[in-house]
């Protein structure tokens, strides 16, 4: 039960599949930071297709102008409350 | 519960240190204690008294200053990691032969050991990247 940070743009393929080699459904995937430019339409197909619970960083999506429907969207707070939930965070950048 | 924040970034590298400081900020607000601010790799910089951004911007090594104070955190630099950087204490100014020293007020140079004794300490420990 981990919670993953992914901090890596689209661009940063290597890393997303790092990511979603180790992801179960157990775990969350935070979009934080460029991650969240994985929320794009155009990659939602592929974020549908992880076993875990997708979520993204709201201030950092909206910083990016990124339109976040259908995603769920946590903030600073409730980011905390997710650490807390989790047996242990991971980064990803 | 218990936390340590770990910071791989420099301020203006990536937006991971800024979202560490709102990260900590946020957790103290929630009633959690910070172990520890360990600042590794580039995320020394965050400990340079030297950083001087527009009036209009803002200041991340300040901003980790204020909340140090307000919640008397310990803020912990690599010490390997900071003075090939050129990030120095006195003593390590001294030690090189250093015309200056440029580490800010509420930061200390210590050792990965430190950051190994936090993560024994500590819940959680969240890491907060410098990105490539």
């Amino acid at each position: 039960m981990t919670l993953h940070l992914l901090g890596a743009s689209p661009s940063d393929r290597a890393t997303f599949e790092s990511c979603r080699s180790t992801l179960t459904e157990q775990d969350t995937l935070l979009l934080l930071e460029e991650g969240c430019y994985w929320a794009l339409p155009h990659h939602r197909q592929e974020l549908s297709r992880i076993p875990a619970r997708v979520v993204a960083l709201g201030p950092d999506c909206l910083a990016r102008g990124i339109a976040t429907e259908g995603l769920k969207t946590v903030d600073d707070a409730e980011f905390v409350v997710l650490a807390t939930e989790h047996a242990r965070t991971v980064s990803w950048y | 519960m218990i936390f340590t924040i770990v910071v791989h970034s420099a301020p203006y590298q990536s937006g991971s240190a800024a979202t560490a400081l709102r990260f900590t900020r946020a957790a103290l607000d929630a009633g959690h204690r910070i172990h520890r601010v360990f600042f590794y790799r580039e995320g020394v910089h965050n400990a340079s008294a030297l950083a001087s951004p527009p009036r209009d911007e803002r200041s991340l090594p300040a901003e980790w200053q204020a909340v140090a104070q307000e919640y008397d955190l310990d803020l912990v630099v690599c010490i390997a990691a900071a003075v090939r950087r050129g990030v120095l204490n006195q003593e390590e100014a001294r030690r090189y032969e250093k015309p200056a020293a440029n580490l800010a007020e509420g930061f200390e140079l210590s050792g990965l050991g430190q950051l190994v004794e936090a993560s024994i300490q500590s819940d959680r420990v969240v890491t907060f990247g410098g990105g490539r």
